[in-house]
Formats: structure tokens, sequence, C-alpha cells
């Protein structure tokens, strides 16, 4: 791997790893024919971010041949290439990525002004695709705004606070905190704010909705789209599916998606909604009924679509993530985990279906396509698939 | 100026007088080297030498010469002593260090000799402050016996270039690994850290790079903990001379612009890491 990005560019690539380190602690690194992916997920798998870089951003861009490269490292290790925002606008010229598959070393080479040339090698660890299954492109509500007017909105809400409520109606959006339900709320600030939709460069709104969401993990997107002007569109369906959100331009995409607290209503719809309790107590295994905050996670070891594709069926493949409210206790990466571990989260009231509903985490590789017919496209259903379908 | 208010006894009685009409042009250097505690104090008619030492295997130095101080009397060759730095400072700076255009303090160093405390009178608007820092037995500085004649590889480098360099550096690292050479790298900082390892490299003939003067290819790594301090330097100066003679000991020369425009220099000796640096 031969990649090479020249001037702007630069900051542009900086920023899209600061925004991701906002998301979670490594970052993958796949490059694909379209381009470089870079993606982050969080511990509790309820926020996944990617960019891709189209080969045009970069002045060379050469890619592994045969089997397909990926990895992972410490996102840490990456931001120090490119700590100072501000210094590499004035002195990097170029920024050299090169994969020294003997040493299993990352190089990121920046070609600075005077002649100073700054090498850094990082080692990275082997992983598999991490890929989110969305399909924005079915979801019922669209919009798309300058990054100010979401910038401007969150600035209302207090950096602690974890959870947005956003709602819908034909030509409004209301965004507030997101409360929970045992909390005095004579005790609480509630901050709410509308926006009409004439102040959105694009508002669709099919269904009208409130999906819930954590507030904290968008904010590194809204940063990165502040400064490099680009809109932000968001995408969101009904409660329990994610939102996503993101920035496009013609030499890149970025997706940041966020799950959402389901509805209320029956637990068993597609084994996908849950009775909405208010977040379980830290380690306690045995309320882990909780909310579905899931975001539906492709860690097969297949080549597998880039996200912006229409997802394969992602049932089998899929892996349902759960949140605990508080950081998970298990940070393992996906890769590692263990189809057991999985079944401890799942004791509780709901019974069976739950397990099985688990039992699809992390799955490890796939049954063949047919199987996929199967099922309904299911794009926005984030979800474990029918208990019926047990997969082992 | 102010401070006039001593009475022309007590003058006889000093064997070292030093005069600032701005205190900053002692306590900003000062600064530079503030890493421990405490300082030796060697005054010569030459002017002033701080010293700082950081278990004899670093040693920093701020010199400030005579023509520095408005007024600078000594009486004998050479007064030496020991002093809290960290007190010092805060006394230098015991009006609040404002940086405001045409606000300075006043000072006047005053030392009776072996035994006496430092006394410092400052003034500031009219306020005078009289402080008086205990002295200790001065120690004897580590001769670290490096002389130009040994020394093997020689650059000058504007200080921008190296500061950012100083500012990125990977702290996961323990040493600081510098390579000089008449061939390339040139000159290469390095750090190995917890991710990997990083290189820094200035061409020779960088527009940074005021002198390359390199004979043999030398890789030696400092502790990267023995060298931070000497960011603060860094920070304060506009050029830095790299030295390192044929035992790999280090010599970091830093020239400071103060206030006034006026030179002075701080010094960083540092001995090599003990283990055998790969080459």
């Amino acid at each position: 791997m031969d990649c090479v990005v020249t001037g702007g560019n630069v900051k542009v690539l900086a920023k899209a790893i600061h925004s991701l380190s906002r998301i979670g602690d490594e970052l993958y690194v796949e490059p694909q024919e379209d381009g470089l992916a870079l993606r982050s997920v969080n511990s509790s798998r309820s926020a996944y971010a990617c960019f891709l870089f189209a080969p045009l951003f970069f002045s060379r861009y050469t890619i592994p041949i045969g089997l397909a490269f990926r990895c992972k490292m410490a996102i840490k290790s990456v931001q120090a290439v490119f700590r100072s925002i501000a210094t590499l606008e004035k002195t990097v010229e170029k920024c050299h990525i090169e994969l020294d598959e003997q040493n299993n070393l990352l190089t990121f080479t920046l070609h600075c002004k005077h002649g100073l040339v700054k090498t850094h090698n990082l080692s990275f660890q082997d992983s598999e695709s991490l890929q989110a299954v969305f399909d924005k492109d079915s979801y019922s509500n669209v919009f798309r705004s300058h990054p100010r007017l979401l910038v401007d909105a969150v600035v209302h809400f207090p950096p602690s606070l974890e959870e947005v409520t956003v709602s819908v109606s034909d030509d409004r959006m209301w965004v507030k905190n997101h409360v929970e339900d045992e909390t005095d709320r004579s005790k609480a600030m509630l901050t709410e704010l509308c926006l009409a939709s004439d102040e959105f460069e694009h508002f669709s709104v099919q269904v009208q909705n409130s999906v819930t969401f954590c507030l904290k993990e968008l904010r590194g997107l809204l940063v990165f789209a502040e400064s490099t002007g680009l809109p932000i569109s968001m995408y969101f369906d009904e409660p329990g599916s994610p939102v996503v959100l993101s920035v496009t331009d013609s030499v890149l995409e970025g997706n940041f998606v966020l799950a959402t607290l389901s509805d209320d209503s029956n637990l068993r719809k597609n084994n996908t909604k849950r009775a909405c309790t208010p977040p379980p107590p830290p380690d306690d295994f045995m309320n882990d009924d909780m909310d579905s905050y899931l975001i539906a996670m492709d860690t097969s070891v297949m080549p597998g679509p880039s996200a912006s594709r229409p997802p394969s069926p992602p049932l089998t493949n899929s892996t349902s993530l759960k949140q605990t409210a508080a950081a998970n206790h298990r940070t393992r990466p996906p890769s590692e985990e263990e189809e057991e571990e999985e079944e401890e989260e799942a004791v509780d009231s709901s019974g069976p279906p739950n397990k099985k509903f688990c039992s699809l985490f992390f799955g490890s590789v796939l049954p063949p396509s047919s199987q996929m017919t199967t099922q309904p496209l299911t794009g926005q259903e984030v979800l474990a698939s029918d208990s019926e379908d047990d997969v082992q | 100026m102010p401070l006039s208010t001593q009475s022309q006894g007590d003058a006889e009685q000093y064997v070292l007088v030093a005069s600032l009409d701005n205190a900053r042009n002692l306590s900003n250097i000062l600064k530079a080297i503030t890493f421990k505690d405490h300082a030796i104090f060697s005054a010569t008619p030459n002017g002033l030498k701080v010293t700082v030492e950081d278990s004899k295997c670093m040693q920093a130095n701020a010199f400030i010469q005579s023509e520095i101080f408005q007024e600078y009397t000594i009486k004998e060759d050479s007064v030496g002593f020991q002093i809290n730095l960290t007190v010092l400072l805060d006394c230098l700076n015991i009006f609040g260090g404002s940086t405001a255009p045409g606000v300075s303090t006043a000072l006047r160093m005053c030392y009776k000799g072996y035994g006496y405390p430092l006394t410092l009178f400052l003034e500031e608007g009219g306020v005078v402050t009289v402080c008086k820092i205990n002295t200790q037995e001065p120690e004897e500085p580590v001769d670290f016996e490096f002389c130009s004649t040994n020394v093997t590889n020689k650059v000058i480098l504007q200080s921008e270039s190296l500061k950012e360099a100083f500012s990125e550096l990977d702290m996961t690292s323990e040493v600081l690994q510098i390579t000089m050479s008449p061939s390339q790298p040139y000159f290469r900082l390095s750090t190995f850290g917890n991710s990997g390892n990083a290189h820094y490299d200035y061409p020779k003939d960088s527009d940074m790079m005021e002198l390359f003067k390199c004979t043999k290819t030398q890789t030696n790594r400092y502790k990267m903990s023995l060298l931070k301090p000497s960011t603060k330097a860094l920070a304060l100066s506009c050029k830095v001379s790299v030295r390192t003679d044929s035992r790999g000991f280090l010599s970091l020369q830093y020239l400071v612009r103060n206030d006034d425009g006026q030179i002075c220099f701080v010094e960083y000796y540092c001995c090599p890491d003990e283990e055998v640096a790969e080459d």
C-alpha cells in the first residue's frame, strides 16, 4: 500500500482521524478499490464511524494486490502523527502512507517545509473488516444542513450530556435532552429547541417520529464538518434503527452511525424491539435486556461490501451489539468475542429469544448467500434476525 | 533609578551587587533551567552563571553577562552560593509578573558573602519589596569535560523547526536518540515509544540549518526525562547548537534574546544512556 496526500488534504485527513478518535480507541484501516476506509467503533458498539477517501483524494493511491489488507491500530498513535493541525497546515507539504508488510508497520512520512522529514513507523494488528450495516438511502427521514446549524443547536447542551432526542414533524425538528424516566423531572434541566424546516437545505419527513441517541459521539463529526464546511446530512427511520449522519464531497464520504433507543413496544418483533428500560447499572449481567442500542456490524473476514453500498443481508453475518449504559465492561475487539459471553448478557426476563439473539453476536463467518434470500431485506432492522434463524 | 534608598554604607558590605531595570531579563532565563529546586550561583567579573544539575548526568547553565546588568559590581574574583531557585523565581515575580508594556519590576540583587542571605530589592510602581533568601554552601558542579577539541559533530539550527519536533516527541519513549552524520540522514531525532518509532530528519542543506559540521556518523541515546526540560530553553531561544563529542556526550547551546534584545546563553550537557546504542 502506497498513498500520498498533498497540500490541504493532509489537514482533512488529520481532522478525520481526530474526529474518529471521539468514537473509539482503535482506528481500522482498510485500503479498498474505491478508496481508503478509516473506521472506528466505540466499545459498546453503539457508535460507528467511517471515512472513505476516494483515490482522487490522493495524489498517488496504490493498494496491495491480491488479498485485501486491513489492520487496526491505537488511534492515539495515529493522532500523534498529526498532532497539531495548525502546524500541519503551515508546514506539511505532503504525507506518504506506506505499508511495510515484512515488519508489520504502517509508515506515515510527513514531508515538511525546510526539508524536515518526519517518519512515524506504527505497528498494527491484523483485523477483521469492520463495517456497519445500514442503508441510509432507505430511511424515511432525510435532512441536510450547513454544519453551523447543528453546531449552534448542540452548543445549548452541556458537553456532558449523553443523550438527545430528535423529533420531527412535517415542518419542524425538535432537539431536546433525554432524561431518564426515573430522574426527578423537577431536578433535571430540560432544554428543547426547535428548528424550522426552512433552516435546512433539505427537509423531508415521511414518518413523524423521534429518535434518541448519544450526542457525545456526534461531536467529532460536527467539528469535522464545520472545519471543512461540508453540509451534514442526517438520516433516520424509526426508533431502534440507527441514525446516520454524513458528510460528502467529491473525494470523501464520512458516515457516523449511532444506535438509537428503541421504542417501548412489543418485545418480539423480529427480536428487535425491547422494553424500553432504563439503562442498567454497570456490570450487572442480569439487567442486560436493556434498551436496544444496536448497530449491526459485519465483522466477517470476507471482503465485505463497503459501507455505502446497500448492505448484504446482514442477518447471519451481522452482529448486533448491545450497549450497556456504563462503558461496556467487555472491551475486547470484535474478533475475539466469544459467543458464550454474549449469552451472559441475555439473561433477563424476556427469556429465550434474547439468548438466541445474543448468540448472533460477533458470529464468525457466514453462511452462504442463499440463506439471505429468505430474509426480508431489513436494511433498517439493524438488529438480530428472527430467533428461528439460529445461527451457531 | 529606583532603589537608591540604600545608604552608601551598605554598599560597602556587599561582595556582589547586580541591578536590572527589568527583572524579567533574569527571571525568564532562569525559568529555562528550573527543573530542580536548587541552583548554584557563580558570579565572576564576566557575569553570572547559574547551574542546575540532575543526577550527575545532566547539567544546565544559564549565562547572564555583566553587560546585561545596569549595575554589576563584584569585589572578589569569584562568588558562589547555592540557593533555592523556585523561591528566587517566586520573589522575582512577586509583583505578579505582569507583562503590561512599560511596566516592569526593577531588581537589585545584593550578597554580602559566605553565610549571608541573598538580598533582593524589587520595585514596581513605587512599591518596594525586600526579600532575603538563605544561601547554602555551593556544591561543585560536575565538570563534563566537554571541550571543543573533542567535538566530533556540530550543527546549528534555527530553533523554530526544532521546537516543533520537541513539542511532538513521543513521551512514551524512554530515550531520545540523536544521529549525526556527514551522510544521510545527517541529523536525526528518534523516539521508540509504545506505538512504534518516529524519526525527525533535518537535511544538511535545509534553510533551517545554519551550520553543519559532521565528521563521523554517531548515534547516541539520551534519557528522555533528562532532556525534556531543555524544551523550555528551546522555547525561549532563536538558535541552538547541537554538539556531540567522541564519548557521545551531548552539548546543547541556546541563544536567547531577552526583552531588550540582548543576548544570553543557556547550555545543557547530557551523558549518553549507558546501554549501547544500536546503529
